[in-house]
C-alpha cells in the first residue's frame, strides 16, 4: 500500500549541486520545494573533519563517498555485440551518493565551456563541412551568451579563483584568450602557482601557447558570496578529489548554498529516500509527482506540480526509462532518445621526472593548475585532420596522496624493490602534464535498460555500451605529442607517455564525466529535453546535469553544468509558472 | 524550531528607542506600536531563550526548557497568557513585580535562575510593553514540570535569605555625566540583555561577585569570558564595529558566538537595531579592568611539545602563525577565549568541538571537529599551555587533570 505525502511545488530527484541551485532559485520565488535524496545527509563538521578526512583507505580505496555497487551498479559492455557484465567495482568513473553528490568530492576545476560548443554541428558543419553519419553530434539550442550570466553567477556563489581572458570581448593578458566573454572578472585571484606550473608556463609559451591559471572553486583567498556564505583559504592539503573538503575551502553545496537554504520555510529535505519513478496522470499528459522509498522499505507517493531530475547523469536516464518516459533510443534504427548519445572523455598524460629539482605535489589543490586552451574546441584549425574538438593541456598539481599517486619512470616495473626505488627517488620530483580530451557522439554508444541484471530491488540495471570512436582516437593522437612536447620543455631528466590506446577500459580511472542520455535540442525527434531543459513529452518535467550534454566538450563539465540548470530555474519563474505548458512549441 | 522561527521571521524591529522615550499605554488599548516596542524588548531580553523548551522543539515562549544550575535542574514558566498553566491570570502589577522584586504572582519567592537580580533594572514602561506583547501569544497549556533540586532548596522561603544577602530592589538610575548612547547601552547590557547572568563571576551561592563584575564567569562548564574593554579588560582589542558585529552578524575578526552564546546572537541580538548594539559596545568597551598579573612560566619542554601538537592539527585553519582567518577561523593569538583565566571553554572546544552560530547574515554553519578522540589529556593540556604563553596576553599553564575533569563531565553529560 503505497502512502501518499501532501502535494508540494516542486519536486527535486537527488539533492548534490543541481538540486541545490534548483531549490534556492525556485525557493527564492516563493515555490515549495521538496528535495528527496537516496543518501545521507552529510555536513563539513560531522563527515569529512579535518581530523579524519584525509583517510586514503576509506576513501581512495574504499569509496566511502561514492555510490555502493553492491545496491546498484551498471553493465557495461563496448558494443552492441557483446554481453554487457556489471560492474562490481568502480573504476573509470565514481558516481555519488548523498547530500551535496558529486560537489562534495569534486576537485573544483571550473571551466566554462567554449561558445562554439554549444554549436558544435552548426559550427564545425559550417567550417568543415558535413560531419560522418554516425557522428550524432548537435547543437544544444541554448547558446553561450544566454548562459552567460548563469556563468557568472556560479562564479561567484562559488568564489571561482582564477584570471579573465576575455572581458566583455576584450583580451586581458594571463587569462584564457580563446574563452566566451565573460561579463565580469573571477570574483577571486587564482591559485599560488607551484615550480610545475611555473616550468609548465615557461615551455607553453616557448611554443607560442597562451597558458593561463585554471579556474579554481578551491579558494585562494576567503571569500563570502551573495547568500552570504563563507569560504575560506584553501591549505593546499590535496585532498579534493574523492574527498570531502574539513577546511571550508573547497565551493560544494554544502559550502556555498545548503545552509542557506535550510533557513526558508518553503524547503525541505528527506535524506534516505530513493525515487524508483517518476509518475504520469492519468492521461500521460504531465508528471504527477514521484514514488520513492525510504529506507524503512515503506514506499511513498508524493504528488508535485513540477518534477525535476538533478540525480546523476546516468540515473536520470535510468529514471526515465524506467518511468516510461520518453521513447528509448535504438542505435539500429537510430530512432528515439532516452539513452542517446551517452559520451564520456578521452585522457591522457605525460608525465615529467626532474632529477634535482622538487616539485613537492604534496602541496596540491584539485584545481592548482596551468592551462593552454591552444588546442580545445575550434580554437585551431582541424582542416585535414579528420576529427573536430580538442582539449586542454593542463599541468596540475591535485595530490601527492601516497596510497593513490607514485608516478614511476618508464621501464620500472609495477612492484618490487627496483619498483620501490624508483618510488621514493621520485616521490617528489614528478609533475603531470595532461590532456582533457573531448568526446563526441556516436550512432553507436548509448545507455539502455540491462536485460539481465538488476539492483537490489530486483528493477533492470543501466547498461552502458561505449567505446572510443576514431574523432576521440584521432583527437587523442594529435593533442599528446603537444602535450609530450610542453613537458619536454619542461627541463626535466625524462619523461614518460601515458597514451589512451586501445578500446575503453571501465577499470583505470579517467573522469567522473559521464554525459548524455538525457540530452537537450531542438527536436523533440532527437532531443529528450529542449532549450530550457524541459521535457519534450511532459511539460512539467525538467533534468539537469551532464546527461543534457549532446557531446562532451574538452572540459570538466560543473560550470555549464551549473550555468544550465541556473538557466533552467529562471525559465520555470520567468517562463513556466506564468504559463504552464511547453516552452518550445514544435 | 519552525514556530519559534516564524516569530522571528515576522518580527519588525521597533529598535533604537529612548530611555523611557514611549509613555505607558493606557491598559484597555494595545496599540500595534506598543505590542511591537514589547516584542523588541522581549527579543532583547531574549525571554525566549530560557522560556521555550528548545531541546524537545517546543512551543515558542511555553515554558519547560531545563536550566542547568549548580543546585540543579529548573525548569522554566509558560509566558503565554494560559490561564492555567501560563500568565493569562496575571496583571500588569504582578507582572512588573516577578521583574522587579523576583516575587511570583502568589506572592511566592522566584528562582534567581531567573534574572530578576538584573530585570529590577527594567522601566516599568518596558515591562508594560513586554506584557502587552506576551498577551497578544496564541495562548499554550504547557504545565511545567517539577524542579530538580536538592532539599532544602525545594522551599522557596529559602530564596528569602538569599535575596536579603544578594538581592536589591532598585531601579535603573542614568548617568547624567555620561552620553545617551552609554546609559542606553548600560540598560540594555545590564538590564534587558543582562549579560552579567553569565559574564560575571559568581560565588558558591550562585550570585554575582560585585568586583568581577563582566570580567567572566562559568556557567555550565563554559566560562564566559571577559567583556570588559578599557586598556585591560577582555576584549580591550575589540573595536566598537567589532562588538556590533559579533553581535548583528555573529561574526567578527576575533571569534564567532557558540553554543550559549550563539543562542543569544541567535535569538536576540541579531534582531536588535544596528544602534542598541552599538550603545551596548561602547557601554563594554568603556569599562577597564584591573591589570593582569603575570602569570607563572610553563616548563619549556611542554611549550614545544604543545607547539608540535599544535602545527599538526590546528595550524591548517587556524594558520601556522596563530593569526586564524578572521570572521572565520578565530586567531588564536589574540583569542580571549584561549587566554582567559579559567581555560574551561578553550578546553571543552578543543575536546567536544564547537559551531559557529548560523545567522542571518552568515548563514554558514561553520564548525570545529572535535579532538577528544585524537589528543590525550597530557596532549590537551600541553597544547593550550603553549597557545596561553605564545598569545599577546599570557596565561598560566593547563594541567593534564583539568583536561581529563573536563573531558569526563563531557562523557557523562
Amino acid at each position: 500500500m503505497t502512502k501518499q505525502r501532501p502535494r508540494v511545488d516542486v519536486v527535486l530527484i537527488g539533492f548534490g549541486w543541481t538540486g541545490a541551485m534548483y531549490a534556492e532559485k525556485l525557493t527564492a520565488a516563493g515555490l515549495e520545494v521538496l528535495a528527496l535524496e537516496r543518501g545521507p545527509w552529510r555536513d563539513t563538521h560531522s563527515d569529512f573533519a579535518t581530523t579524519f578526512a584525509q583517510d586514503e583507505l576509506r576513501y581512495y580505496w574504499r569509496h566511502a563517498m561514492f555510490q555502493e555497487a553492491s545496491q546498484e551498479t551498471l553493465t557495461f559492455r563496448n558494443n552492441s555485440a557483446q554481453t554487457a557484465l556489471p560492474m562490481r567495482r568502480w573504476g573509470s568513473f565514481l558516481p555519488g551518493n548523498g547530500v551535496g553528490g558529486a560537489g562534495v568530492h569534486w576537485n573544483g576545476q571550473t571551466y566554462r565551456f567554449l561558445p562554439s560548443d554549444f554549436v558544435a554541428r552548426s559550427h564545425n558543419e559550417e567550417r568543415y563541412g558535413p560531419l560522418p553519419p554516425d557522428m550524432t553530434v548537435q547543437d544544444y539550442g541554448v547558446t553561450y551568451d544566454e548562459l552567460e550570466p548563469h556563468f557568472d553567477h556560479f562564479d561567484k556563489i562559488c568564489g571561482i579563483g582564477g584570471q579573465a581572458g576575455n572581458l566583455r570581448g576584450e583580451i586581458l593578458p594571463g587569462g584564457n584568450p580563446f574563452e566566451g566573454p565573460r561579463s565580469d572578472h573571477y570574483p577571486t585571484p587564482p591559485m599560488q602557482m607551484t615550480f610545475s606550473q611555473d616550468r609548465f608556463g615557461e615551455a607553453a609559451r616557448q611554443l607560442g601557447l597562451s597558458p593561463f591559471p585554471v579556474p579554481s572553486a578551491n579558494m585562494s583567498r576567503a571569500y563570502v558570496n551573495p547568500l552570504g556564505m563563507q569560504l575560506a583559504p584553501c591549505t593546499y592539503c590535496g585532498y579534493c578529489e574523492k574527498y570531502g573538503c574539513g577546511n571550508y575551502s573547497k565551493a560544494s553545496p554544502q559550502t556555498t548554498i545548503l545552509p542557506a537554504l535550510m533557513q526558508r520555510r518553503n524547503f525541505s529535505l528527506r535524506t534516505n529516500s530513493e525515487v524508483l519513478s517518476v509518475e504520469k496522470t492519468a492521461d500521460g499528459s504531465r508528471a504527477s509527482g514521484v514514488t520513492y522509498v525510504d529506507t524503512s522499505g515503506e514506499v511513498v507517493f508524493q504528488p508535485a506540480e513540477i518534477v525535476v531530475l538533478c540525480a546523476y547523469p546516468l540515473q536520470n536516464t535510468r529514471l526515465l526509462l524506467l518511468s516510461n518516459i520518453g521513447t528509448p533510443y535504438d542505435p539500429r534504427s537510430g530512432e528515439g532518445v532516452v539513452g542517446k548519445n551517452y559520451c564520456y572523455q578521452v585522457m591522457s598524460s605525460v608525465t615529467v621526472f626532474f632529477e634535482e629539482e622538487h616539485t613537492n605535489g604534496f602541496v596540491g589543490a584539485g584545481a592548482l593548475g596551468m592551462a593552454v586552451d591552444d588546442y580545445n574546441g575550434d580554437n585551431f584549425d582541424h582542416s585535414g585532420l579528420g576529427f573536430i574538438g580538442g582539449g586542454y593541456i593542463a599541468c596540475n598539481t591535485t595530490n601527492a596522496r601516497p596510497i593513490e599517486s607514485h608516478p614511476v619512470p618508464e621501464g620500472v616495473p609495477n612492484w618490487g624493490s627496483r619498483w620501490k626505488r624508483a618510488v621514493r627517488e621520485n616521490f617528489l620530483k614528478t609533475a603531470d602534464v595532461g590532456v582533457h580530451g573531448a568526446s563526441m557522439a556516436h550512432r553507436g554508444n548509448h545507455l539502455d535498460l540491462d536485460p539481465t541484471y538488476t539492483d537490489a530491488r530486483g528493477r533492470p540495471l543501466l547498461r552502458m555500451t561505449y567505446d572510443f570512436t576514431l574523432n576521440d582516437r584521432r583527437l587523442t593522437a594529435h593533442l599528446t605529442p603537444v602535450a609530450e612536447e610542453i613537458a619536454r620543455g619542461m627541463g626535466g631528466r625524462e619523461i614518460k607517455v601515458n597514451a589512451r590506446r586501445g578500446s575503453y577500459d571501465t577499470m583505470p580511472y579517467q573522469t567522473t564525466h559521464n554525459t548524455g542520455g538525457t540530452i537537450m535540442g531542438t527536436d523533440p525527434a532527437t532531443s529528450v529535453v529542449n532549450r530550457y531543459c524541459q521535457s519534450w513529452d511532459l511539460p512539467n518535467l525538467f533534468v539537469s546535469g551532464a546527461g543534457l550534454f549532446p557531446q562532451n566538450a574538452g572540459y570538466n563539465p560543473t560550470a555549464t553544468v551549473a550555468a544550465l540548470a541556473y538557466w533552467s530555474a529562471e525559465a520555470i519563474v520567468s517562463r513556466y509558472l506564468p504559463d504552464p505548458g511547453p516552452l518550445v512549441r514544435t | 524550531m519552525r514556530r519559534l522561527r516564524d516569530m522571528l521571521l515576522a518580527s519588525t524591529l521597533a529598535g533604537g528607542l529612548g530611555l523611557g522615550a514611549v509613555p505607558s499605554a493606557p491598559a484597555q488599548e494595545l496599540a500595534f506600536s506598543q505590542v511591537e516596542r514589547g516584542r523588541y524588548l522581549a527579543t532583547a531580553a531574549d525571554c525566549m531563550a530560557c522560556h521555550t523548551n528548545i531541546e524537545e522543539d517546543g512551543e515558542a515562549y511555553a515554558g519547560g526548557r531545563g536550566l542547568e544550575t549548580p543546585f540543579g535542574v529548573i525548569y522554566s514558566a509558560n509566558l503565554t497568557p494560559d490561564e492555567t498553566t501560563g500568565i493569562g491570570r496575571w496583571s500588569r502589577d504582578e507582572f512588573y513585580r516577578a521583574l522587579n522584586e523576583g516575587v511570583g504572582r502568589d506572592g511566592e519567592h522566584l528562582y534567581p535562575a531567573m534574572p530578576y537580580t538584573h530585570f529590577t533594572l527594567i522601566s516599568r514602561a518596558d515591562a508594560d510593553a513586554i506584557y502587552d506583547y506576551l498577551f497578544t501569544l496564541e495562548p499554550v497549556r504547557n504545565e511545567r514540570p517539577e524542579n530538580e533540586l536538592p532539599f532544602p532548596l525545594t522551599l522557596r522561603q529559602t530564596l528569602a535569605g538569599w535575596k536579603m544577602l544578594f538581592f536589591e530592589q532598585r531601579e535603573f538610575a542614568v548617568d547624567p555625566d555620561r552620553p545617551q548612547e552609554w546609559n542606553r547601552g548600560r540598560y540594555l547590557v545590564d538590564a534587558l540583555a543582562h549579560c552579567g547572568a553569565c559574564h560575571t563571576g559568581k560565588n558558591v551561592l550562585g550570585a554575582d561577585k560585585d568586583d568581577e563584575y563582566l570580567r567572566g564567569g562559568t556557567l555550565e562548564n563554559w566560562f564566559a569570558p571577559n567583556i570588559r574593554g578599557g586598556v585591560n579588560g577582555g576584549i580591550a582589542d575589540w573595536e566598537v564595529e567589532d562588538i556590533v558585529r559579533f553581535l548583528r552578524d555573529g561574526r567578527a575578526r576575533h571569534t564567532a558566538p557558540m553554543q550559549r552564546m550563539g543562542e543569544v546572537v541567535g535569538l536576540s541580538t541579531q534582531h536588535l537595531a544596528e544602534e542598541d548594539l552599538r550603545a551596548m559596545a561602547v557601554y563594554l568597551k568603556s569599562l577597564d579592568d584591573r591589570p593582569r598579573e603575570a602569570p607563572e612560566a610553563p616548563d619549556q619542554a611542554r611549550l614545544e611539545i604543545g607547539a608540535a601538537i599544535y602545527f599538526d592539527n590546528c595550524a591548517a585553519c587556524h594558520a601556522a602563525d596563530r593569526a586564524g582567518v578572521p570572521y572565520i577561523f578565530a586567531p588564536l593569538g589574540s583569542s580571549n577565549k584561549v587566554a582567559a583565566e579559567d581555560p574551561s571553554t578553550a578546553i571543552r572546544i578543543i575536546l567536544g568541538g564547537a559551531r559557529a552560530e548560523a545567522t542571518r547574515a552568515a548563514p554558514s554553519q561553520l564548525a570545529m571537529p572535535p579532538f577528544a578522540w585524537k589528543l590525550s589529556d597530557r596532549q590537551v593540556a600541553d597544547l593550550l599551555t603553549y597557545l596561553r604563553h605564545a598569545g599577546e596576553r599570557k596565561a598560566g599553564p593547563v594541567s593534564a587533570s583539568q583536561v581529563e575533569d573536563m573531558r569526563r563531565y563531557l562523557e557523562e553529560k
